[in-house]
């Protein structure tokens, strides 16, 4: 397939690897952002295949593991008030709350439903005038514009039956707060390649001098992750630290400028809270005053929620990459893609997750264990 | 039940077990399989019968070696492109029966209406029933019809039971495979699932794909002329898909298995929407496809005498199967690094972005 099976090229993987063996001459620590960088690395093994010393540390950049447990509570508490239609991608509806999920609510009689964009439930919102139609909107600054058309859209429509609650996160402050901490160990970046498609890389700039660390705007196929983790490591070995884009097949250093004003005109930037990382000031989007009337959070008041973390769960420590899923001890025993109990587990973005479908055991990751 | 009831799940259980049936319990993945075996079996007690679960169970009555399957239809929506409802209805029961060898005898099926269900509907499914029969030339030899109230079930659901005869000098089994066989793939995979998932919500892919349900039994008929006591193990993988499929013959037989991934024979609409959604090919549905696991001395005829078939024309060699790691399926992923190939778990959810 075109724009496919270039990219997941053998050939073109070994040459990569060859050229990555022959510049890394020290071990290096590299961080992909993006969860669908994870997912593929560790789909596809790629990790595995890097010469000895280069090391992967899975990024925070799967919104539906950062999506905090006090929403989806939120969720799940205007889920179950009669009459209400909530909505949302896919694998946010197994992300368990503190008490259940969207699935296990559904089976109850909840009218929970996957959409496959955010136009969708304003339709829905459309059909059913009687019903409030919710859709749970998270993501990184990729799925911003259209969850920003769809308000502008129900908003033409004059609908008074359609919401957003929004759980809207931003990469780069993100970063920011890793760079920052004292335990950070990430010697350079690869940036979240869709995330910049709409973002451009402007803001990666003053990041990347700052704190002298390398980042390679990288996209999601095989090849691309195997060539932004050679522009890293060779920026790493000859000192540099600058913004470089191996996704220049998506990626202006501008971006999507028309999706930037429709975040823009429908979003403000805000602090916000991140699941297993804590609040990251200007970390999200919450909607702009004018479009305050489309927020379920202030139209539903479902009282106060009290959200409760699983104490073994180390999901923060695995976000931020200071520790691997395999060093959890609930990891693949009392947590499972079938019981999880952080959302990494859940969503198949999700570092633990990734792992677990990958067949990653504890034996396997930490000499000693024997499982 | 009050919100509050609603939202307090399963507590004080720590963890989100509900105790209800979830629509994932449905999807021939590892929550199917759970239900089965710590629900379903056990309640049989000495009225089941020990060993893997099979697509049809072999029965021998008055000297002959028959086959036995059911099967029941809930597709949403009713019509698809490349096929029905009804179609399904007699494909997949003359292909479970297949899956061990049998050739169909008879069918039985019964039509589940849900009140205001429109008779033309009606017609059309049950044509296709009819003709589906006479093109796999098996007879439909009894029936139900029961019409249950609005709300009750979605239009139409479809049972049906099969019957067939075992073809002699072979018996295919979940628990036959055995370290050196060949895994062999009839066709592409993904048509069905995806065609279905497509016209259902309406996603824009289903003008250029179509569902591939069609009988097998012929398809089997052939490899059992050449192959004979050499196929240890057929399946179609239908709900769960590939994935599925292939780990229950791996746990079944308790060997490993080696999937090479640049073999899957993928079209290239199926691959398209799966990329988009985020779904893994391997998990979607298949209706017209099955995979063989083949001692390897024959293993080249059993190929070549699939692809003289035309619902083999497509058949390609997969993988192999291994002594080590019994009960678990790898993969050999495209860039030349290996991974685990899991079962789905639940419902088929595609990836947010």
């Amino acid at each position: 397939m075109r724009y496919l099976d270039e990219y997941r090229d053998p050939r073109l993987a070994r040459m990569l690897l060859d050229r990555l063996r022959r510049v890394a001459t020290r071990p290096w620590r590299l961080m992909e952002v993006c969860g669908g960088q994870t997912h593929t690395i560790v789909r596809q093994g790629i990790d595995e295949l890097l010469p000895a010393g280069i090391r992967m540390i899975h990024g925070p950049g799967c919104p539906v593991c950062v999506t905090p447990l006090e929403t989806l509570d939120r969720a799940m508490a205007i889920a179950a008030r009669p009459g209400t239609i909530l909505t949302s991608f896919g694998d946010m509806l197994r992300v368990p709350g503190s008490h259940t999920d969207l699935l296990a609510l559904r089976a109850r009689g909840c009218d929970v439903r996957v959409v496959y964009s955010p136009m969708d439930a304003v339709a829905l919102a459309q059909r059913h005038p009687d019903r409030q139609v919710v859709f749970l909107a998270v993501g990184f600054e990729t799925t911003a514009p259209a969850n920003a058309m769809a308000v502008l859209h129900a908003a033409d429509l004059g609908l008074a039956n359609f919401s957003l609650l929004v759980s809207h996160v931003l990469v780069p402050p993100a970063m920011t707060a890793l760079l920052d901490s004292p335990d950070c160990q990430v010697q350079a970046f690869l940036a979240a390649g869709h995330v910049c498609a709409v973002m451009g890389w402007t803001q990666y700039e003053p990041l990347a001098a700052r704190h002298r660390v390398p980042i390679v705007v990288t996209g999601f196929e095989p090849l691309d992750l195997l060539e932004g983790i050679l522009m890293a490591v060779t920026q790493l070995e000859q000192g540099r630290y600058e913004v470089e884009n191996q996704y220049a097949r998506a990626v202006r250093r501008d971006g999507n400028t028309a999706a930037q004003d429709a975040i823009r005109r429908v979003f403000r930037i805000a602090d916000r809270a991140w699941r297993g990382v804590g609040t990251i000031p200007a970390g999200g989007l919450v909607l702009a005053a004018e479009y305050a009337a489309f927020d379920a959070e202030r139209r539903f008041d479902v009282g106060d929620l009290t959200a409760r973390e699983h104490s073994e769960c180390i999901a923060g420590a695995v976000l931020t990459g200071t520790r691997e899923p395999t060093d959890c001890t609930a990891y693949g025993t009392i947590c499972t893609p079938r019981n999880p109990l952080g959302a990494p587990m859940v969503s198949s973005e999700g570092t633990c997750a990734a792992y677990f479908a990958a067949g990653r055991t504890r034996a396997a990751a930490v000499p000693g264990i024997v499982q | 039940m009050s919100t509050a009831d609603l939202l307090s799940g399963a507590c004080p259980a720590p963890r989100r077990e509900s105790e209800r049936v979830l629509l994932g319990h449905g999807s021939g993945g590892r929550l199917s399989a759970e239900l089965i075996a710590d629900v379903l079996v056990p309640a049989l007690g000495e009225a089941a019968v020990p060993g893997p679960l099979e697509d049809a169970a072999l029965v021998t009555a008055a000297g002959a070696d028959l086959a036995l399957s059911t099967d029941a239809y809930v597709v949403t929506p009713l019509f698809f492109p490349g096929g029905d409802i009804g179609r399904l209805a007699v494909h997949g029961t003359v292909n479970d029966l297949a899956m061990r060898a049998a050739m169909p005898l008879a069918l039985c099926v019964a039509y589940v209406i849900e009140e205001g269900f429109p008779l033309e509907d009606l017609r059309r499914v049950a044509a296709s029933v009819g003709e589906a029969a006479r093109d796999a030339g098996v007879r439909v030899v009894t029936g139900d019809t029961k019409v249950v109230n609005r709300g009750a079930a979605d239009g139409l659901f479809v049972v049906s039971t099969g019957l067939g005869r075992r073809l002699p000098g072979t018996a295919p089994s979940a628990a036959g495979a055995v370290p050196g066989d060949v895994v062999l793939l009839s066709g592409p995979i993904g048509s069905h699932g995806v065609t279905v998932l497509s016209t259902r919500e309406g996603l824009g892919f289903e003008a250029d794909v179509r569902s591939d349900t069609r009988p097998l039994h012929r398809l089997v008929e052939a490899m059992v002329g050449v192959g004979g006591e050499a196929l240890h193990a057929l399946r179609d993988p239908t709900r769960g898909g590939l994935a599925s499929a292939v780990n229950e013959i791996a746990q079944a037989s308790a060997v490993g298995v080696e999937i090479d991934e640049q073999a899957l024979p993928v079209p290239g609409a199926v691959r398209a929407a799966c990329e988009m959604l985020g779904l893994d090919v391997a998990h979607v549905a298949n209706e017209g496809c099955l995979v063989a696991f083949v001692a390897p001395d024959r293993a080249a005829q059993v190929l070549a005498a699939m692809r003289v078939c035309p619902e083999g024309r497509d058949a390609v060699r997969i993988g192999s199967v291994l002594a080590e790691e019994p009960g678990r399926v790898r993969m050999r992923t495209g860039v030349g690094s290996r991974r685990v190939l899991d079962m789905l778990l639940g419902e088929q959810l595609p990836r947010i972005c």
